[in-house]
């Protein structure tokens, strides 16, 4: 039957089998394939609100093999050989339930290529040993830009966004829209001309060829894993409209002003994002083939906005994508960040079973009350037990977190966020702690 | 009418407030009295927060009104403006190696809403900017925000370099924001942690015996 004949349900059904079984994969062994199954079989059902095995953990280690590996943030961006080394490392020395690979460290000559400047990493704007890269808030977005940017996203990202926060792209200004070109287009061509301009495709272009030589080795990293029987998780990335507006257009300060005094061009601006936020999630999943996407959420927090707020300005545009990603089979991962506890009702509403939320600070323990029928519960070891904690510390926690949350299957084992450094042993008492206390018998 | 003023600030109406401003200013009224009622609304708007009737974006939108309304009273101000009694001083600031600053300009906004004389170092303060501050401002009470997990290493250094300059003892330092919890305090051998701007201000009181 055609893709679009299916229901959401079946949709979701046909990516979790292309999972479990991978299409391209060659398992290094039949223990590894074996193992591969079991892994996503564990995810999988507690992600479906079933009961697995046992507990699934997801171990915080976004950024932490570089520094797990004995190198550091700066030299991986810049030595592919030594991010692969590093993440190898971080892949054979735990036995985790799922991977992570590099594909959120960027490569740095890439980023220098089209200067950067929405991010500063170590060596550049940071200093060398700094363990993560970090976002610059600042207004990307002019208030009065509202209309060029619902008008015409391309046209706003090409001439207006991107010359701003990309310094090699600043002559793009000068170009025509692009949908100048017609009938016999003249000066259309010219600005194409200016050496400005072209410095600014070279650019592009070298970024691109870094890029190439970057993601082959990703994509090597990726596959031994796959091999060795890990499966991914995030099939992608994905954010609410508010946020894309709030973190990397306007900034927090911008659109806190917005709502009181342009709130119509505010949701319109949203209205305009969702679509674009859909079609690159969906076509980010297919690539990957995770049926899991992840969507870190930032400003609809407790303590950035009301509830009234919340529902008004966060959730309806927010709703629409993941509902839109719901209907098309995938499942997202919701990762609440900061605390949720004043929004746990309301986002409630969303249908069984069709997404997880992940708690940074939230109390778990009431959202496993009021969600637990109706949404799996991922999280939320604090970072500061991880960090400053004994190994026996952390282990007891999760058993707590385990015996609440993991009751009826569910739940997945994590962090509150990630963890740039620290002891490699309250890792692995996370790993211990689902495996001797988290079986379902 | 200064009773009105300070009830439309408080409620946010940019309009009206900026109207009023402009016909106080016209009649020739104190500019030091327009700057009072406007601390006034502030101090509302800072209890409202407080109450949880009020967020984040109140708070946003309240200070960039004060601004406004500020640079029009300005121009008209003759000599300097005498300071407001304040309650204590305060230092605050967001440590090495983080930039988070939303959480601590609303601690800001908080204690200066509640009378302090608040010194804000701003983001990414190393150790010895910190020091610094403490020894010229004299003040009593050091508030160090951060939300990262390197941040606690962070934090420690300060506390120590604080150590090291012979003043910690004089010294009472309070940290708040994202990741940090009494864990932390702990770790970096603080005074006490606060959950929130609430807490930054109660502490502060207790600190330096304000009630
Ligand atoms: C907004 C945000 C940003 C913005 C910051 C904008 C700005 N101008 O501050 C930007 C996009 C720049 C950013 C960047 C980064 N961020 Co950030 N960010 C957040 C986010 C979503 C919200 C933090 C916030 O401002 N909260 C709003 C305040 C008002 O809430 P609050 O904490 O309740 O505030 C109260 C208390 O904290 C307290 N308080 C605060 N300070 C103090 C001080 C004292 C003395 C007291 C008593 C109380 C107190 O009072 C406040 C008011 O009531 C959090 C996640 C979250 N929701 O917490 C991540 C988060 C803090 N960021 C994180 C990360 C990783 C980063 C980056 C490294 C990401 C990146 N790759 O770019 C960079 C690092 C930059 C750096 N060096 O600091 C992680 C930290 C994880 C970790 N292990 O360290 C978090 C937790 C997200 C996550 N879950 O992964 N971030």
């Amino acid at each position: 039957m055609a893709w679009a004949g299916l229901s959401p349900e079946e949709k979701r059904s046909e990516r979790f089998k292309r999972w479990l079984s991978p299409p391209a994969v060659k398992f290094s062994s039949p223990q590894a394939g074996k193992l591969y199954k079991d892994r996503v079989t564990r995810f999988a059902k507690a992600l479906q609100l079933q009961k697995p095995d046992r507990v699934p953990c997801i171990l915080p280690a976004g950024l932490y093999a570089a520094t797990y590996a004995g190198t550091n943030l700066h030299t991986v961006m810049y030595d592919y050989d030594e991010m692969k080394r590093a993440w190898l490392k971080l892949l054979h020395d735990f036995e985790a339930d799922t991977y992570i690979p590099p594909a959120l460290v960027p490569s740095g000559r890439a980023l220098e290529a089209v200067d950067y400047k929405l991010y500063k990493w170590p060596g550049h704007g940071l200093s060398t040993n700094t363990l993560s890269y970090q976002a610059v808030e600042a207004e990307w977005m002019k208030p009065d830009e509202y209309d060029a940017l619902i008008n015409d996203p391309s046209d706003f990202w090409l001439r207006t966004y991107m010359p701003r926060v990309f310094g090699a792209l600043k002559a793009f200004g000068q170009l025509p829209p692009l949908t100048s070109f017609e009938e016999i287009a003249t000066m259309s061509f010219l600005s194409f001309g200016l050496p400005e301009v072209q410095a600014g495709f070279q650019a592009l272009l070298e970024a691109g060829r870094e890029t190439l030589r970057w993601a082959a080795v990703v994509g090597e990293v990726s596959q031994v894993a796959l091999q060795a029987g890990y499966p991914g998780i995030m099939g992608g990335l994905a954010k609410a409209p508010f946020d894309t507006l709030g973190d990397t257009l306007r900034g927090t300060q911008g659109i806190m002003m917005d709502m009181f005094q342009r709130p119509d061009k505010l949701h319109a601006a949203m209205d305009r994002i969702a679509p674009l936020a859909i079609a690159g999630a969906i076509n980010g999943v297919n690539a990957a083939n995770v049926p899991v996407i992840f969507m870190p959420l930032h400003k609809g927090a407790d303590t950035f906005m009301s509830r009234k707020q919340y529902e008004t300005f966060y959730w309806p545009s927010f709703k629409k994508v993941v509902m839109a990603l719901v209907n098309e089979g995938i499942l997202p991962i919701l990762f609440a960040e900061g605390s949720y506890n004043d929004r746990l009702d309301i986002i409630k509403e969303l249908p069984r079973g069709a997404v997880a939320w992940y708690f940074d600070k939230t109390d778990i323990f009431r959202a496993k009350e009021v969600l637990g029928n109706t949404a799996c519960i991922v999280g939320n070891v604090p970072t500061s037990l991880l960090m400053t904690g004994t190994p026996r510390e952390v282990k007891e926690h999760c058993r707590k977190l385990i015996e609440v949350c993991g009751k009826g299957g569910g739940y997945i084992l994590a962090a509150g966020a990630n963890i740039d450094e620290g002891s490699p042993d309250n890792l692995r008492a996370m790993m211990e702690a689902v495996k001797e206390y988290g079986v379902y018998r | 009418m200064p009773e009105s003023y300070v009830n439309l600030l408080a409620d946010l109406k940019e309009d009206e407030v900026l109207k009023l401003t402009k016909k106080r200013i016209d009649s020739g009224e104190d500019p030091m009295k327009i700057l009072e009622d406007s601390r006034k609304g502030m101090e509302i708007v800072g209890k409202r927060f407080a109450d949880g009737e009020y967020f984040l974006p109140e708070l946003v939108f309240s200070g960039e009104l004060l601004k406004q309304v500020t640079a029009m009273v300005k121009p008209h101000m003759s000599g300097k403006a005498t300071q407001v009694k304040k309650a204590g001083k305060v230092v605050i600031g967001t440590v090495a190696g983080d930039i988070h600053d939303i959480g601590l300009n609303i601690v800001d906004f908080m204690l200066d809403v509640n009378g302090f004389d608040v010194t804000n170092l701003g983001v990414d303060v190393p150790a010895d900017k910190f020091v610094k501050a403490m020894k010229d401002t004299k003040a009593p009470v050091l508030g160090l925000s951060g939300f990262l997990t390197p941040a606690f290493d962070a934090m420690k250094e300060t506390v120590e370099a604080l150590e090291k300059a012979g003043i910690r003892k004089n010294v009472k330092i309070m940290i708040g924001g994202g990741q940090m919890d009494d864990e932390v305090r702990k770790y970096a051998k603080a005074d006490a942690f606060g959950k929130d701007a609430m807490a930054a201000v109660s502490l502060a009181k207790k600190w330096i015996g304000v009630n």
